[in-house]
């Protein structure tokens, strides 16, 4: 066991975990958007910033990423930390303000609305999409390609991806809902950019074939999942 | 063009060891064939264990890839401060009327592709256009023209066979859509 400090409360945890998970599992809450228990973490969205204080002085580091330590000081509510959540708040404002988990951080942590507005866009980036499909699924039909402003969760050539097993996980773990499951011949997936409309095939998870029901498209109110 | 599959296989074979050989290999393929063909991206990933999604993330990331078929001929033209302030746009905007292109564009004989960087860090010979490697320093509109015979005449055309295409050019920055 190794024992750290976290917002001066002495904490014992198991070796290999992150500053997150020992914090979540004291009680103390650090925001996340693409952090999943089942993935490996990212450290894309920045929300989990927190304090690291040192003889040498504070840096700010990712805590989903970073392995817990003997003798850490961590504080997640310090004027640093919060600042940098906001700055981070602030810039998901620019093309997501509108998306109910962005607005509730907004709320939380008293963002104003940004000095500049760009595209709306549904999609925040967080890669969960991109992860799960790859380390859960096994499969990787989607990815994310380009760079800088031109970002974007895409299948391969902007075509189509023939990898794709129609799974649903994708729309399953996007925390926005920019991945939506809807209602052709069959169902599909879709993004502002792409469909993906293939029959659905078992993954190395499945030791049968999957249910003849198809996924429905209102599995977001089923699961309770506030939509976008 | 025609792409032979013995040699993509040789190419991709020599470079491959395992997965995170996947950027050795495609800096190979673009080497050769000046672009990253979709049957070389599918077949690298193929060989290599790798989602061909990966492929074309990884060809899409770096500028140093392309999709789509380069020209014979690279010229990068500076806009760094310095030569910007000494003139480039002029440089630039001759090139694209007597190339016929836009910024990172390829000619539709694919013998040019023009692209722009950002400082070549050689500001005292601003402003800077290099060809094929070739760095020309002090460049004006003037001296474009020149600098484009002298291409032609190493090809042996004539240079007034370098005129702006007719049709749209293509882009061969990668992943860009037309």
């Amino acid at each position: 066991m190794l024992r750290l400090t976290i917002n001066d409360q002495l904490v014992e945890i198991l070796k290999g975990y992150t500053l997150l998970q020992a914090a979540r599992e004291h009680g103390i809450a650090i925001p996340t958007l693409c952090y999943l228990e089942s993935l490996a973490p990212y450290a894309a969205c920045r929300l989990c910033l927190v304090e690291l204080v040192s003889a040498r002085g504070s840096k700010l580091v990712a805590s989903c990423a970073y392995p817990c330590e003997e003798g850490l000081i961590v504080r997640t509510n310090s004027p640093m930390v919060l600042d940098a959540r906001r700055t981070v708040v602030e810039l998901l404002m620019t093309t997501a303000g509108h998306l109910p988990a962005v607005q509730v951080l907004a709320r939380e942590y008293g963002v104003p609305a940004p000095y500049v507005t760009l595209e709306s866009n549904d999609c925040i980036l967080c890669g969960l999409c991109v992860r799960a499909c790859k380390e859960i699924v096994g499969v990787g039909a989607i990815s994310l390609t380009q760079r800088g402003m031109a970002r974007e969760v895409s299948v391969p050539f902007h075509i189509s991806s023939a990898d794709c097993i129609e799974c649903a996980t994708c729309a399953l773990v996007c925390p926005t809902g920019a991945i939506r499951i809807e209602q052709f011949t069959r169902p599909a997936r879709t993004m502002h950019t792409w469909t993906s409309a293939y029959a659905r095939r078992a993954c190395r998870l499945c030791e049968y074939e999957p249910p003849g029901e198809p996924f429905p498209t209102n599995y977001r109110e089923l699961l309770g999942i506030q939509s976008a | 063009m025609a792409i032979s599959i013995t040699e993509l296989y040789d190419l991709i074979n020599r470079e491959a060891q395992d997965d995170a050989s996947l950027i050795a290999v495609l800096e190979g393929i673009q080497a050769q064939y000046r672009y990253l063909p979709f049957e070389a991206l599918a077949l690298a990933s193929e060989r290599l264990g790798v989602p061909l999604s990966q492929a074309f993330s990884v060809a899409t990331f770096y500028h140093a890839f392309s999709l789509r078929p380069k020209g014979k001929h690279c010229l990068h033209v500076c806009m760094g401060t310095a030569c910007h302030v000494r003139g480039s746009p002029q440089v630039l905007d001759r090139l694209l009327t007597k190339l016929g292109v836009r910024p990172g564009g390829t000619t539709r004989d694919r013998q040019f592709t023009l692209e722009t960087v950002n400082c070549l860090g050689a500001c005292a010979l601003g402003p800077i256009v290099v060809t094929d490697g070739e760095y020309s320093g002090q460049m004006t509109p003037q001296k474009v023209d020149a600098l484009l015979r002298r291409v032609a005449k190493v090809e042996g055309v004539a240079s007034t066979s370098i005129s702006p295409s007719t049709e749209r050019a293509d882009t061969c920055s990668a992943g860009e859509s037309p």
